[in-house]
C-alpha cells in the first residue's frame, strides 16, 4: 500500500517537473520568436525609408552615384533574404553602404539644411538604433533559449519534443565598423 | 534581464513586508495606549484603512495625478520626432513589451520621471530644461535609466511602500501631538493591572513613535539609492555607452532649479533629486538618491563592458563599499558586452539657440498656443486664453485675426 503511494507520488512529481521545463522552454521560444519579429519590423522601416531617402539626396549628390545605387542594390538583396543568416549578411552589407554614405554627407552643407532630409536622416539613425537595440535583445533571448536546450536536466524535454536551437543575428561587419579601413 | 526582475520582485515583497508588519504593530501598540483591552484592534483597523484608501487612490488614477501636478503634456510622434524615437528605442533595448506615453513638462529644471503602475499603462516625463541641455546621446542615457525603473517595476514598488511610509509618518505624528494636549482618554482606569498595562503600553508607543519612522525612512531611502544605481546599471546596459548618461547626470547636477510639484515621495522616480539639497552633512542617509557625483564617477570608471559585473565591480571601487547593488542573478553572466561610441548626434536644430527656440515653441504648442507667422519674419505666438479677434505684429503693427 505504501509502496504504491510513494510510486504515484514519485511519478506525479517527476510529471510535474516535466510539464514546467516544457512550459519554460515553450516560454522561451515565444520569446524567441517575439524578439525576432521586433527585429522584422525595424528591418521592414528601413527599407521603406531607404527608396525616400534616394529621392531627396539624389539631386544634391550627382557625383555620387555609385554611393547611391551601391545602397539601393544592397537594399534589393536585404529585401529578397530569407533566412537568418541571410538577413544578416545582407543587412550587414547595407548598414555598411549607410555608413559610407553618412561619411560623404558630410560634403555636402546644403544637404544638411534641408528640413526634409534632416528628418529622414533622423528616422534613419534612429531605427539603425532600433536594430542594434532588438538585434541585442534577440541575441540575449536566444542565449538564454540554446543554455535552456543544451544544459541537464531541461535537455532531455527539448530532445524528445524537439526544440531546437536558434541562430544568433550577428552582423559581420561589427569589428570593422569601429575602425575604419583606409586604403591608398 | 528576466532574472534580475524575478530577484527584483522577490527582495520588494520582503521590504514590504517588513514595513506592513511595522505598521501592524504601530496601528496596535497605538490604539493599545489608549485603551489596553480591545484598543489594539481597532489600531490596526484604523492603520490598515488608512492605507488601503490612500493605495486606492493612488492605483485607481494611476499615474494621472502625478502627470497632472507637474503639468505635463503628452507628445505624440509627430510633434517630436527626436524623443519619441528615443523613448521608442529604449523600450526595445530594454525588451519592455509595451510602448510608454511621453510627456515633456515647461519647466526649466532638467529632469526626467517614469511612473505607471501597471506595464500596460505607463509613462516617461522629460522636462523641457532637459531637451534644450542635452544632446542625443544624452537623452538616450536619461530615458534608458527611467526605462530600467519602468522595467524594474520601481513605480509600483516605491509607490505602495512610500504610502506606507507615509501612514506610518501620519500615525506616529498624530499620536505624538496627541500625547502632547494629554488626549489619552483611558487615565481613570477600572483596575490597577489595566493601569499598569496601560503605562506599559504607553512607554513603549512612545518609543515607537519616535524610532519607526525613522527607521522606516532610513531602510526606504536606502532602497531607493539601490534603486538608482540599478537604473544606472540598467541604462549602461541598454545603450552600452555610460558616457551618455554619465555627461548628462553632470549637465543636470550644474543646474541649481528646482521642480514646484516634486515631494518626498515621487522624488524617487526622478533621474535626479528635484528637491533642492539643503545642508548636505545629514542628508546622506535621508536622501532619495545617491549623490550624483558618486553616481558620475561609476559611470566613468565602467571600463570596456557594459555588463552589470562591470557596474558592480566600478561601484565597489568608486565606493569603497562592498553593498551588492546589482542581484546575484545579474551577475552570474559576465559575458563581456562591447561599449559603443558616441553618436555625436545634436538635437533639434544646430545652434543652442535655436534649439531653445524649438523647444520653447513646442511648449506653447502643447499648451494650445497658436502661431501666425508676420510677413515680416516676426512669429506671434498667441496664447489661448488671449480673446481678442485682431493681433497686432510688435514689429511691423501689422495687423492679423486670431
Amino acid at each position: 500500500m505504501i509502496g504504491t503511494i510513494i510510486l504515484i507520488a514519485v511519478i506525479v512529481i517527476i510529471a510535474l517537473v516535466f510539464i514546467s521545463y516544457y512550459n519554460s522552454l515553450v516560454k522561451l521560444r515565444n520569446q524567441v520568436k517575439n524578439a525576432w519579429s521586433q527585429i522584422d519590423v525595424q528591418l521592414k522601416r528601413r527599407h521603406d525609408l531607404i527608396p525616400n531617402l534616394i529621392e531627396t539626396v539624389k539631386g544634391y549628390m550627382t557625383h555620387e552615384r555609385e554611393t547611391l545605387d551601391s545602397i539601393t542594390k544592397a537594399r534589393s538583396q536585404a529585401v529578397q533574404a530569407e533566412t537568418v543568416g541571410e538577413k544578416a549578411k545582407a543587412e550587414g552589407e547595407l548598414t555598411r553602404t549607410l555608413g559610407k554614405f553618412n561619411l560623404v554627407v558630410e560634403n555636402y552643407p546644403d544637404l544638411k539644411a534641408n528640413q526634409n532630409f534632416l528628418s529622414l536622416q533622423e528616422e534613419l539613425t534612429s531605427t539603425e538604433n532600433k536594430i542594434s537595440f532588438s538585434r541585442q535583445n534577440y541575441n540575449d533571448q536566444v542565449l538564454f533559449y540554446n543554455n535552456k536546450i543544451q544544459m541537464f536536466p531541461s535537455n532531455i524535454v527539448a530532445g524528445m519534443f524537439r526544440f531546437t536551437e536558434e541562430e544568433f543575428f550577428e552582423i559581420e561587419d561589427e569589428k570593422e565598423k569601429k575602425v575604419p579601413k583606409v586604403s591608398f | 534581464m528576466w532574472e534580475l526582475v524575478q530577484a527584483n520582485k522577490r527582495k520588494s515583497v520582503g521590504l514590504i513586508i517588513v514595513m506592513g508588519v511595522t505598521l501592524i504593530l504601530l496601528g496596535f501598540i497605538f490604539g493599545s495606549a489608549y485603551h489596553p483591552e480591545s484598543g489594539g484592534m481597532v489600531g490596526i483597523f484604523i492603520a490598515f484603512i488608512l492605507w488601503a484608501i490612500l493605495f486606492l487612490v493612488t492605483y485607481s488614477s494611476g499615474s494621472k495625478i502625478l502627470l497632472a501636478v507637474s503639468g505635463a503634456k503628452e507628445v505624440t510622434k509627430d510633434v517630436h520626432p527626436q524623443l519619441y524615437n528615443v523613448v521608442e528605442e529604449m523600450k526595445i533595448a530594454s525588451g519592455h513589451p509595451h510602448m510608454p506615453k511621453v510627456y515633456i513638462i515647461d519647466t526649466p529644471a532638467p529632469n526626467a520621471f517614469a511612473t505607471g503602475l501597471k506595464p500596460n499603462n505607463t509613462a516617461v516625463a522629460v522636462t523641457a530644461g532637459l531637451l534644450t541641455k542635452l544632446n542625443r546621446d544624452e537623452l538616450q542615457g536619461v530615458i534608458a535609466h527611467e526605462m530600467a525603473h519602468i522595467v524594474n517595476r520601481d513605480v509600483l514598488f516605491m509607490t505602495v511602500s512610500g504610502i506606507m511610509l507615509g501612514v506610518i509618518v501620519l500615525l506616529s505624528q498624530v499620536f505624538v501631538r496627541s500625547m502632547f494636549f494629554g488626549g489619552i482618554g483611558g487615565r481613570h482606569s477600572r483596575s490597577k493591572d489595566a493601569g499598569q498595562a496601560q503605562i506599559v503600553f504607553l512607554v513603549i508607543a512612545i518609543v515607537f513613535a519616535i524610532l519607526a519612522p525613522i527607521a522606516a525612512q532610513l531602510l526606504y531611502f536606502a532602497i531607493s539609492r539601490t534603486r538608482e544605481y540599478l537604473a544606472d546599471a540598467s541604462a549602461v546596459r541598454f545603450t552600452r555607452y555610460p558616457e551618455g548618461l554619465a555627461s548628462a547626470l553632470h549637465k543636470i547636477s550644474r543646474s541649481s532649479d528646482e521642480i514646484k510639484s516634486a515631494n518626498k515621495v515621487t522624488a524617487p522616480m526622478y533621474i535626479a533629486n528635484p528637491l533642492k539639497k539643503k545642508g548636505r552633512k545629514l542628508s546622506d542617509l535621508t536622501s532619495t538618491h545617491p549623490p550624483i557625483s558618486e553616481r558620475i564617477k561609476i559611470l566613468r570608471s565602467i571600463g570596456r563592458s557594459a555588463d552589470f559585473t562591470s557596474y558592480q565591480n566600478a561601484f565597489n571601487q568608486v565606493s569603497g563599499k562592498e553593498t551588492k547593488i546589482i542581484p546575484q542573478s545579474g551577475l552570474k553572466d559576465a559575458t563581456p558586452i562591447d561599449i559603443r561610441g558616441a553618436s555625436g548626434l545634436p538635437f533639434v536644430g544646430e545652434t543652442k539657440k535655436q534649439v531653445q527656440r524649438n523647444v520653447g515653441d513646442l511648449v506653447m504648442q502643447l499648451n494650445d498656443y497658436s502661431f501666425i507667422n508676420c510677413p515680416c519674419g516676426v512669429k506671434l505666438k498667441v496664447p489661448p486664453a488671449y480673446k481678442n479677434k485682431k493681433v497686432f505684429c510688435p514689429r511691423c503693427k501689422r495687423q492679423h485675426s486670431s
